[in-house]
């Protein structure tokens, strides 16, 4: 076990999975100088330039070149640098890497992680900070990842590596900088088991990726006031701990959601659904979700403030979903 | 005579193959009339010299990606016609199980990556399929079909460089039938064309007359014996012509009629079977082959309609291994 940064548990996971697997290789803008942020340094020097491949900033071959290479039998890590910019890529992703195995009938696979970094990140405006990760939990055919601490990112890279189901990797920008626990070898964790952040009674609070730094600093906040949130980090949408989040919903009866991503028809709308679909319209005394309004996000740093779902704003929603009485 | 023209049997081999597409594809047009076949179906009759002259230059582990009139690429590159007329029906035992039909024929057996519905699509897949090839320490090489329209979308430009920059092993296929969907495709496409954008990047490329079968042969072995000499990419650039509609259901009323006609007069192979003639081979052989592909592709027809529909759980296979939805009990 080690200290380190997020960025260093996920450059520690893909450069023991390329040690491991000479299939592994990784294409991007920039992954031989090390990537936008750091995520693949000495990778050149470790691994060669077959293996390690600064490309054209030309997305849709990243990606479509990606499936390519792993239809002959190879395991891509294809890096689109910032998540806004598989925009230019949705064919190669949407239409091509999740329906290639099926669409065959089962004659390929499409193992493949697509790494896209998301989220608010150093004002970076409108077409750099999105979190459009709930589009993709629509997508049949992929897995879609969105983790928030260091040994979380570690451990399913690792899995997401060896997982022949295409996984779509959502690296939480804001959260590069944090710092936790990882060991040297990193084992894969499973995808579709939340992680419970802390345990309670006084409401069910589900988050994932970047909200999940701000919803354990409310929750942690409001114990010290005897509101004892029971919060669970779903680590992946899909798939998603169904079941974990509705045993919680029935012990609290009180559920909130939260993630960065815009309210309105975000993966906390399907969370809701589905526990309620579970339960019984009756059986919670309180539901409500928190994200962000339903704008672009602006550049300017009290602009962008005001979009963010904040330790403040969820600490709130805390208050009143545990308040809700019968 | 060196190349194909000196070797009466390779020429035979390509009718053989040009007229087993052909049956292939009049079968399927009928069984479409006749409603035994579903969705949309683009046939490519009229192209047949392409198909059969690139896949002729091709080894068995040699890749290929295809566009959506692709059943000539695929019968061409060894694909099976039964396997194939079953997907078209979208019965069980088809390439794909019944969940892709005629756009997404694939056969992964024979190195046919998959015809593909979206324009370009298969580019940027076939360029990544050399990469990796190359990675593994394969000698195998990659020809990826498309369209004049594909010439206009963004993944040719992208897929061309990247093919170049990294000398990688590929042949791209222009099929340029003049039309892009319903619309004449020198009205929509700037500039001196296909050829003239593959040098522009540095990739060596050349015209050839597409039904004329023999010669889109003797280009492509000499492509592809570049390529595999570690000379980088090649784009062919073949000339032919759709002589029907953009699908099964289209009739093309648009099109003019003398220019149908008259490129009826150059459809490759009545081109073919005049040469082999001329070369002395009995006009009662050359008939043998016409009347051996109908009958292939007539009994591949009538095993397709025998056979049975996929089960619906089928539709709830292959679509991921984790995260994946049951079928309803």
């Amino acid at each position: 076990m080690s200290t380190v940064t997020m960025i260093e548990a996920l450059r520690r996971a893909a450069e023991q999975e390329m040690r491991r697997d000479p299939r592994v290789w990784v294409l991007g803008e920039d992954v031989a100088r090390g990537g936008l942020f750091g995520q693949y340094r000495g990778f050149l020097e470790a691994f060669g330039a077959e293996r390690v491949v600064s490309t054209p900033i030309s997305e849709s071959t990243i990606m479509g070149a990606g499936l390519g290479a792993a239809l002959v039998g190879t395991r891509p890590i294809i890096e689109m640098r910032i998540f806004d910019f598989v925009m230019c890529a949705m064919d190669e992703l949407v239409n091509q890497i999740a329906k290639v195995r099926y669409m065959f009938g089962g004659q390929g696979r499409a193992s493949v992680v697509v790494r896209m970094p998301h989220g608010m990140w150093r004002n970076s405006a409108a077409q750099h900070s999105q979190m459009l990760e709930a589009w993709f939990a629509h997508l049949p055919g992929v897995i879609v990842a969105a983790p928030s601490t260091p040994a979380d990112a570690a451990g399913l890279l690792v899995a997401a590596i060896r997982s022949d189901d295409p996984v779509l990797f959502f690296d939480p920008k804001d959260l590069f900088g944090e710092t936790g626990e990882v060991a040297e070898t990193v084992e894969p964790l499973p995808f579709g088991v939340a992680r419970r952040v802390r345990s309670g009674d006084a409401a069910t609070v589900v988050t994932w990726s970047a909200a999940a730094r701000e919803v354990t600093r409310a929750a942690d906040a409001l114990a010290h006031e005897g509101i004892e949130a029971d919060v669970l980090d779903l680590r992946s949408i899909w798939p998603w701990d169904e079941e974990a989040v509705v045993a919680s919903a029935a012990r609290t009866r009180r559920l909130l959601v939260v993630h960065e991503a815009v309210e309105t028809g975000g993966f906390g709308a399907e969370v809701v659904a589905r526990v309620v679909t579970r339960l019984g319209p009756g059986a919670l005394r309180a539901v409500r979700r928190l994200g962000a309004p339903r704008v672009p996000i602006p550049f300017s740093p009290p602009l962008e403030m005001a979009l963010r779902v904040t330790e403040e704003k969820i600490a709130a929603a805390i208050r009143e979903v545990a308040a809700a009485s019968a | 005579m060196t190349g194909p023209r000196g070797n009466l049997g390779r020429a035979i081999e390509l009718l053989r193959t040009m007229r087993r597409i052909r049956a292939f594809e009049e079968a399927a047009l009928a069984g479409h009339r006749a409603g035994e076949i579903p969705g949309p179906l683009h046939v490519s009759i009229g192209q047949e010299g392409v198909a059969a002259g690139v896949c002729a230059a091709l080894r068995r582990d040699d890749r290929i990606t295809s566009n959506h009139r692709g059943h000539g690429h695929a019968l061409a590159k060894g694909a099976q016609p039964a396997p194939m007329m079953r997907e078209l029906h979208g019965r069980a035992g088809g390439y794909c199980g019944g969940k892709g039909g005629s756009m997404h024929i694939a056969d992964f057996s024979v190195g046919m990556l998959g015809a593909n519905g979206v324009v370009a699509g298969g580019i940027p897949i076939a360029v990544g399929a050399a990469q990796g090839l190359r990675l593994l320490g394969s000698d195998a090489i990659v020809a990826c079909f498309f369209g004049d329209g594909a010439i206009n979308r963004g993944p040719f430009l992208e897929g061309l460089n990247w093919a170049a920059l990294w000398r990688l092993p590929v042949l791209f296929v222009c099929e340029d039938n003049a039309v892009a969907a319903f619309t004449p495709a020198d009205s929509v496409t700037a500039g001196a064309g296909a050829v003239a954008r593959a040098e522009a990047i540095g990739v060596p490329a050349a015209s050839v007359d597409g039904n004329d079968a023999l010669a889109v042969l003797d280009l492509a072995e000499m492509m592809v014996a570049a390529i595999r000499r570690g000379e980088g990419p090649r784009l062919l650039h073949a000339r032919t012509f759709r002589l029907l509609g953009h699908t099964s259901t289209d009739p093309a009323a648009w099109r003019d009629a003398a220019e149908v006609e008259a490129a009826r007069t150059r459809e490759p192979i009545a081109r073919l079977e005049a040469w082999l003639a001329g070369a002395g081979v009995e006009r009662e052989a050359l008939a043998a082959i016409a009347a051996e592909a109908e009958a292939e592709m007539a009994a591949a027809r009538r095993e397709a309609l025998a056979a049975p529909w996929p089960t619906a759980e089928a539709a709830f296979a292959d679509v991921q291994d984790i995260g994946a939805v049951a079928a309803p009990a």
